[in-house]
């Protein structure tokens, strides 16, 4: 497409404030982590490596990301399994009731995360009486990240077809063998990149966590928002803000190399 | 082994999807060691009763037998045919060898023996020094032998082929002929060929099922679809025809009735002379080069439109040009009397040039 100088030259502005809005505060929080300065203040007065050593020695700041770390290893691995498995049943098979099921599984990631935590709470202590603990956490996340795994399987699912699980029965391959043998080699990438988008959005999500972790169980997004505002914390907040963006990065890095080079092999 | 028996016995096979009916009553032997071909445009069921004979479908109503054995309710892997696919479905993550041995591998058989007898069927294709590359990596002629040698390397008593030449460009699918013809005889099995191309179905078969609506229209070999179109379908559809119809029948035949003759027992010139030649003066229409032939189209006086080939041989005197008046001649041996039950009324489709 030919665009004129003009138009060039305004798209590239609003593109240039966009990224600025968005990275600069990321880049301060950065600085703010080697800063001397205790409350945020800028510019900052000095350099230090302090926060960095503090934070790894807290062990408040360890603990919450050992918890996140676990549950979001724990909802990815059922995501896995159920988000895999009610795609098959969707995409493979035809009964009463599958378009009403597709929407209700892909529900969750569109409603907002407060209303989830609320209804969750409820339901976990009043209506099934159980006390909130880390599983009630990562019950909830699993309820959102099996839709990132839907997603990824069933698109891969429905532009396979069946061609290749018929000719695998066709040669003599039972039900189990072709899905080994075939349908799973062939989702491992989507499996790939639906779990990594799943583990991202767990290990960051404050909201439904908020209304349903035990307590006791803190998640480092949930510790963050604890220590943000207490004295002489928030730099250590800030270690810990660059430890997870980092952390972030990473898997959706590798979600996104892997889309695309599968979109060029079509 | 009970030679005696049918490879195939199809009876009352019926397959319903909604309320279509893509398959309605199908009866069919099909012979040991036969090349068979269902034949039909698309849409004609040839490809729905392939896929039940395979076990992909389940039949709304009839049984399928393989060598006298009711196989009807049975699973796919649980049946002893094999399918070569219209677009090969080569499993895309592994290698071609992996491919030609996975039929070995579901059955359990070791390793090394798999790769040795997968390593004899890429031979069989000329294909040995390709085992390690991937599907993607080879060109169309080369992965429909591929899914060749991945169908038969587990010895079926059946090979099903779904239209596995529709993909190749004209060359290829000349040489490919010869080939499955040469690897049908020497596997000695059965093979049933699905296509919608006449001219493939005629090279090929020993016998041929035309199929129309769900149903077999005809069943016969080559020689005799061709010769003795049995309705005004098969002429048609097998071949091409001049059709004539009750009207052009009595004008030029002297007599009533659906008939057809084959544009190449006919000629132009009006050298014919004899009891049984009718001669029918025209307009010439078009004349089209074909290079072993030409294709003449004449409008007959009587009102029909008719499609003359001929030879391009020393015979050949002159060229006929548009609007040239000539004799179109044939014999009347030739003229084919077809059944009447479908609409003769139908001018238009009187001559299919």
């Amino acid at each position: 497409m030919r665009l004129s100088r003009l138009s060039r030259a305004t798209l590239g502005i609003v593109t240039a404030v966009i990224l600025v809005a968005v990275y600069v505060p990321l880049v301060v929080v950065l600085v703010n982590s080697f800063s001397t300065s205790t409350s945020l203040t800028w510019p900052p007065p000095g350099f230090t490596f302090e926060w960095w050593v503090r934070a790894f020695q807290s062990a408040g700041a360890i603990e919450a990301v050992t918890t996140s770390v676990q549950v979001a290893i724990i909802a990815t691995v059922i995501s896995l399994v159920l988000g895999t498995l009610i795609s098959l049943a969707l995409q493979r098979f035809d009964f009463f009731g599958r378009d009403a099921i597709s929407l209700l599984v892909i529900l969750p990631i569109a409603l907002p995360g407060i209303i989830t935590g609320i209804a969750l709470n409820n339901f976990f202590r009043t209506i099934m009486g159980v006390p909130l603990s880390i599983w009630t956490v990562v019950i909830a996340h699993a309820t959102f990240c099996i839709v990132t795994v839907f997603n990824n399987v069933i698109a891969r699912l429905r532009r396979q077809g069946t061609n290749l699980e018929e000719a695998s029965a066709d040669l003599g391959a039972g039900v189990w063998t072709t899905f080994r043998l075939v349908t799973f080699p062939q989702l491992r990438s989507a499996l790939l990149a639906g779990g990594l988008l799943a583990f991202a959005l767990s290990f960051d999500e404050i909201i439904v966590t908020t209304f349903t972790a035990g307590s006791g169980v803190t998640t480092l997004p949930i510790f963050i928002l604890n220590n943000m505002f207490r004295p002489n914390q928030a730099p250590i907040v800030s270690v810990i803000a660059v430890v997870l963006v980092l952390v972030s990065i990473i898997p959706i890095y590798i979600a996104q190399r892997l889309s695309g080079s599968e979109q060029q092999h079509r | 082994m009970t030679d005696q028996q049918p490879a195939i016995r199809l009876t009352g096979l019926t397959k319903e999807f909604g309320a279509v009916t893509a398959v309605d009553n199908v009866d069919l032997e099909i012979a040991a060691g036969e090349f068979f071909s269902m034949l039909g445009p698309s849409g004609s069921g040839k490809t729905t009763v392939l896929r039940l004979i395979a076990g992909f479908e389940q039949p709304t109503s009839g049984t399928i037998e393989l060598f006298g054995q009711d196989v009807t309710k049975r699973a796919p892997f649980d049946r002893d045919v094999n399918t070569v696919f219209q677009d090969y479905a080569l499993f895309p993550h592994m290698s071609v060898l992996e491919n030609v041995a996975y039929g070995l591998r579901v059955r359990g058989i070791g390793r090394k023996e798999r790769n040795e007898r997968a390593r004899r069927a890429l031979a069989s294709v000329r294909l040995e020094q390709m085992a390690a590359r991937k599907p993607s990596q080879l060109s169309g002629g080369q992965r429909q032998r591929v899914a060749l040698a991945r169908a038969t390397v587990v010895q079926p008593k059946v090979l099903l082929l779904d239209e596995p030449l529709g993909a190749l460009d004209l060359k290829l699918r000349e040489q490919m002929q010869v080939e499955l013809k040469e690897i049908q005889r020497d596997l000695g099995i059965t093979f049933i060929f699905v296509t919608h191309d006449q001219e493939e179905a005629l090279t090929l078969s020993d016998r041929i099922a035309v199929f129309n609506d769900g149903r077999i229209e005809q069943l016969g070999t080559p020689a005799e679809l061709y010769e003795h179109p049995g309705s005004r379908f098969v002429a048609d559809f097998v071949g091409t025809s001049n059709l004539l119809d009750d009207a052009a029948s009595h004008e030029l035949l002297g007599r009533g009735g659906l008939h057809s003759v084959r544009p190449e027992k006919m000629t132009v010139g009006g050298g014919e002379t004899g009891a049984d030649v009718h001669n029918a003066p025209g307009t010439v229409v078009e004349t089209i080069y074909l290079g072993s032939g030409i294709r003449i189209v004449v409008d007959l006086d009587a009102g029909s439109r008719v499609s003359v080939l001929e030879q391009n041989d020393r015979h050949r005197v002159h060229d006929d040009e548009r609007g040239d008046r000539v004799v179109v001649s044939w014999h009347d041996a030739d003229v084919i009397s077809l059944a009447t039950s479908e609409s003769v009324t139908d001018a238009a489709a009187a001559a299919s040039v």
